[in-house]
């Protein structure tokens, strides 16, 4: 063996590796040399047993150099006990069908290791990798394992970034979640872990650690519009995917944009931090005229920038002084000697320290200049708000006073200088001629030919898994649209052909009516004497013969405060004769019994009379069908809107229904109740009519819908809204009670369904 | 005869006027026109009616409006004694026969057929019929009729028939301004200009978020009792809390966006 390049002392070493390939001999010496440096004794012979190992597992060179290479910084990270778990998967990976994945996952282990921190944390990230690997890899027969994890290198891949972004228990969900919906779909699974599909990039989201801007979004508009009497958009933009060029807030014509996540730092919470931005920008939008940039340089505008911020800070925290804690620990605090200005150019660091300075009056900087800036932009403030102007004076004065050769250079010292609460300041700035310079953020944007808008944009509802006990994020599209209309003269002849039952109806009716304030008579205990009764009491009493001592009268109110949603299911299986559903009967009787309607015709007769009888009532009421043809095409379709009387439009929509499609209910009833809760009723009742099982061509799995639409009642409840299902399967005793536990009727005799829907909706509201 | 001293009020109450509204109340007085006053709850309307009265020298009757208010709870009614029944006047009823200024406080938490009976009282007949006792009641020349309510709880029940709205000459109060605010506070309680001027910033805070999760910004009500508080020695933020932010609020949302304002007004 050729050992030229290989230091006596070390030889040792590389005999025992024994290794042969060329390009591991350049780099032995180093790598050794930095392992000798971190590791002990054994952990040095463990570490050249293992390379050993690597080297012979023919994989090529690539899995010992990069060991050789990783290895010692991890070790000094996690310490060196670590080594034979890591093995140990390393080897598991290799006598599985998952060889390829080994040299990702060593390419990962840095990056793994700076996040992790501790052993117990590391061997918790193995056992995902290997509950990973063992779930994903293929087999064709179900004894052997033939086919590797597609999946498992794209997800080293991205391993940085997912433990940047997720705590351990977050990644283990979003591993999970991968698994059991892409285990048999090897493109999709590749695309979940690298990133690149959809719902991967929701589900990290989810399990992202932070403050989160969707679940603070109404926190912080009160916050805008309490505290500085502002109103606008907030617009969350990703942090995720943009390591390099991290995003900075901003604000436009369009709204307010935030990153979507803040975690706590400096010990100011996330929401804290969200707040800090917003007071800075509320107060831009408050105190800052745009002044032209084009008669300033660079460093000029800068500093400009640098004060004016500075000025609104000082004028919001004049108003809210409680702001300055948050500030102060989000404002970095420059060192005065960090930046060396013969190396680099030192330009923002001494704007952050002058801006540091005019934050924090208990600063500690000698810098003549800095001090003497600090004290002018002081005396300007105590005059008053002052003016961007000023501040555009101000700070070209600052910038002649202090120039330096050296600011020219191309290295710019950056540490500690970034104020991550401040926006980019692009409002700030009008620009005369239109040059290189600007950029043009607000360019009107051009719908292409072709690509006109029609209908509403879907609303994405997720969807209760019953299996993990989770929601599927932003899972089904509900698409939602005005029915279109059709003869209200049909409805009329419905209305007309059940006559006889709409006056018994009625009836019924009127017991129902608001009465207002009752009397009530004849009580011992009462809110006030009844004078009536009491006198005639006192005359029996008088007259020597036993009064009654029921003399008090109390009041009762009986109004009526309840709004009423009726959701109907218009699938395929309405279209059914009313009798096939009921099997038994020979086709020649349907029409002997005159009736060869199907159940569609009966709903429409039904929900006539209901609409009519709470049309007479006057309770808040609003129609709407729903049908779905996968999770990425539910429709929802509006019949009767709140505000809509009960006129020929809504009986036109009524008579145009028609049936199609599948059922996906719990899609369909978050989207109404979406509706029902804006009402401001005391009671809110929703009636989904019903002819079948939640199921659609998507879902497999029978239960999963059935467990989403259960999940739908109980978040309906939650709500304050009373669901109630009419059901008209006569099977449906299987799951119906499932959904809706004891709120649902089942109608077996369909034919009576214009006769039960409105006597079931009266004794519901009675 | 009823004592009329009882209602009188003996100490001047502090009232801050925001406008010309002493003078137009007056000149209302002087004809005898019935005055309704419109305002948000805790915006000054009582304490108003009680100066004017005080003013004016004359006594006044409060009644505070309910749901379960009859008309006989207003005009009276028959009692019962050892020797048989007794007619004893309701409050609208004595208002009329010793002159006093009746004030219906929330005048739309009663019902509207109840406040009909005040109908006769408030047009050019000034009479009050007592048809239990067969009386025409002809008002006294010093009575006047005032009535209060607040126009923003926008419930179509809780409403004025237009029959009672158009008897009246009426006042629209709304929170003072922030200076004046201010004063009213140092005023009331005593506080010092500056803390008081930090309360009215958290209250204007408060009242930007009406309609938007609150029914109602802080009161200067609420205000003072803060003041109260913080002057009875409470640490400013924890009397803030408990007198502006707890009272009229149950959304986590808005109590911590409160909580911080607090936190950011005082620093």
């Amino acid at each position: 063996m050729e050992t030229a390049t290989i230091p006596t002392e070390l030889e040792a070493y590389w005999k025992q590796l024994d290794c042969g390939f060329p390009r591991v001999e350049p780099m032995f010496a180093d790598c050794m040399r930095e392992a000798l440096a971190a590791l002990s004794r054994q952990g040095v012979d463990a570490y050249i047993e293992h390379a050993r190992f690597l080297g012979k597992m023919g994989r090529g060179a690539e899995p010992i150099l990069i060991f050789l290479e990783n290895w010692p910084t991890v070790a000094r990270m996690l310490g060196e006990e670590a080594l034979p778990a890591v093995m140990e998967c390393i080897r598991r990976m290799w006598k599985s069908p998952n060889g390829n994945s080994i040299t990702p996952f060593l390419q990962a282990l840095p990056a793994a290791a700076r996040r992790l921190q501790s052993p117990q944390q590391l061997h918790c990230f193995l056992d995902i990798v290997l509950d990973f690997m063992e779930r994903t890899t293929g087999s064709i027969h179900g004894i052997h394992q033939t086919f590797p994890s597609p999946g498992l290198p794209e997800f080293f891949k991205q391993i940085p970034l997912l433990l940047g972004q997720l705590s351990l228990a977050g990644l283990k969900e979003w591993v999970e979640y991968g698994v059991r919906y892409y285990k048999d779909h090897p493109d999709r699974q590749i695309d979940y872990f690298s990133l690149q599909s959809a719902d991967s990039r929701a589900v990290l989201q989810r399990e992202r650690h932070g403050t989160l801007l969707v679940d603070n979004e109404r926190k912080l508009d009160m916050y805008l519009r309490g505290l500085w009497h502002d109103e606008q958009q907030l617009i969350p933009y990703s942090t995720a995917f943009d390591i390099l060029r991290q995003p900075v807030p901003y604000y436009d014509k369009l709204g307010i944009r935030l990153p979507d996540v803040y975690d706590d730092a400096q010990e100011v919470a996330g929401i804290d931090r969200y707040r800090a931005v917003l007071a800075h920008i509320a107060g831009h939008r408050r105190w800052t005229t745009a002044i032209f940039a084009d008669n300033f340089s660079p460093f000029q505008r800068m500093a400009v920038e640098f004060l004016e911020d500075s000025r609104v800070e000082y004028l919001a925290l004049r108003e809210y002084p409680g702001l300055r804690r948050i500030f102060m620990a989000l404002h970095p605090i420059p060192a005065e000697d960090a930046c060396n200005p013969e190396q680099e150019s030192g330009v923002r660091h001494r704007l952050a320290m002058l801006s540091r300075a005019i934050l924090d009056p208990q600063h500690s900087y000698k810098n003549p200049h800095i001090v003497e800036f600090a004290q002018r932009f002081r005396d300007l403030m105590r005059q008053g708000d002052s003016s961007t102007s000023e501040m555009a004076e101000l700070a070209v004065a600052f910038v002649a006073k202090t120039r330096r050769q050296s600011d020219q250079l191309a290295q710019i010292h950056f540490t500690d200088t970034v104020v991550d609460y401040r926006d980019d300041n692009r409002q700030m700035w009008k620009f005369i001629e239109e040059g290189d310079e600007e950029e043009a953020f607000d360019a009107p944007r051009k719908i292409e030919p072709g690509e006109e808008i029609t209908g509403l944009p879907p609303r994405h509802y997720h969807e209760w898994d019953y299996l993990n006990q989770s929601y599927r994020p932003d899972w089904v599209s509900v698409y939602e649209a005005l029915h279109p209309p059709g003869n209200a003269a049909d409805i009329d002849r419905l209305l007309a052909k059940h006559g006889a039952l709409a006056k018994q109806l009625k009836k019924m009716l009127d017991l129902l009516k608001p009465q207002e304030k009752v009397r009530i008579r004849y009580q011992e205990d009462g809110s006030e004497l009844d004078l009536d009764v009491a006198l005639r009491s006192l005359i029996d009493y008088k007259s020597g013969a036993t009064p009654d001592p029921r003399i008090n009268m109390s009041h009762r109110t009986s109004g009526r405060s309840i709004a009423v949603m009726l959701l109907l299911d218009l699938s395929e299986s309405l279209n059914e004769s009313v009798f096939a559903g009921m099997g038994g009967k020979p086709p020649n009787s349907q029409k002997a019994s005159g009736s060869d309607q199907t159940i569609l015709e009966l709903s429409q007769e039904a929900v006539s009379l209901l609409a009519w009888a709470i049309e007479k009532l006057g309770d808040p009421f609003a129609i709407a069908g729903f049908h779905s043809n996968t999770r990425h095409d539910v429709r929802y379709l509006h019949i009767k809107g709140y505000s809509e009387r009960w006129g020929d439009p809504v009986k036109g929509r009524l008579a145009a229904m028609q049936a199609g499609y599948s059922t996906r209910m719990g899609a369909a009833m978050r989207h109404s109740a979406h509706y029902l809760e804006q009402q401001q009723a005391d009671k809110k009742l929703m009636l989904i009519l019903t002819d079948g099982e939640p199921s659609d061509i998507d879902s497999k799995d029978g239960r999963l819908l059935i467990e989403d639409a259960r999940q739908a009642v109980i978040e309906l409840d939650r709500q304050g809204i009373y669901a109630y299902c009419i059901n008209l399967d006569r099977k449906a005793d299987d799951y119906v009670a499932d959904i809706f536990g004891k709120q649902y009727t089942i109608i077996d005799r369909v034919a009576q369904l214009p006769e039960k829907l409105p006597q079931l909706f009266i004794s519901l509201t009675k | 005869m009823t004592d009329k001293d009882q209602y009188k009020i003996n100490k001047e109450p502090f009232y801050q006027a925001q406008g010309d509204e002493v003078a137009l109340y007056e000149a209302a007085y002087a004809a005898r026109l019935p005055v309704m006053i419109k305002g948000p709850t805790g915006c000054g309307k009582s304490r108003f009616v009680e100066y004017m009265a005080w003013k004016l020298g004359k006594p006044l009757i409060t009644v505070a409006c309910n749901e379960d208010m009859t008309a006989s709870d207003l005009v009276g009614r028959y009692l019962l004694d050892a020797n048989g029944t007794r007619w004893l006047d309701g409050p609208l009823t004595t208002a009329a026969r010793i002159g006093a200024i009746c004030y219906l406080d929330e005048i739309v938490e009663a019902r509207q057929d109840t406040t009909v009976v005040i109908h006769p009282l408030t047009d050019h007949r000034r009479t009050l019929p007592l048809d239990k006792k067969g009386e025409l009641l002809e008002a006294h020349p010093d009575f006047q009729m005032v009535i209060s309510y607040n126009p923003g709880y926008q419930s179509l029940l809780k409403d004025l028939k237009q029959s009672t709205k158009q008897r009246f000459t009426a006042f629209d109060f709304d929170y003072p301004s922030a200076l004046l605010e201010a004063e009213i506070l140092c005023q009331e309680t005593g506080i010092e200009a500056g803390l008081s001027a930090q309360l009215v910033m958290i209250g204007q805070a408060a009242r930007n978020l009406k309609g938007h999760g609150l029914d109602e910004g802080i009161s200067t009500r609420l205000l003072v009792y803060a003041a109260t508080l913080i002057k009875g020695g409470v640490n400013p933020r924890a009397a803030c809390r408990m007198a502006l932010v707890r009272p009229i609020t149950d959304d986590a949302d808005i109590r911590d966006t409160l909580d911080h304002a607090i936190d950011a007004v005082f620093g």
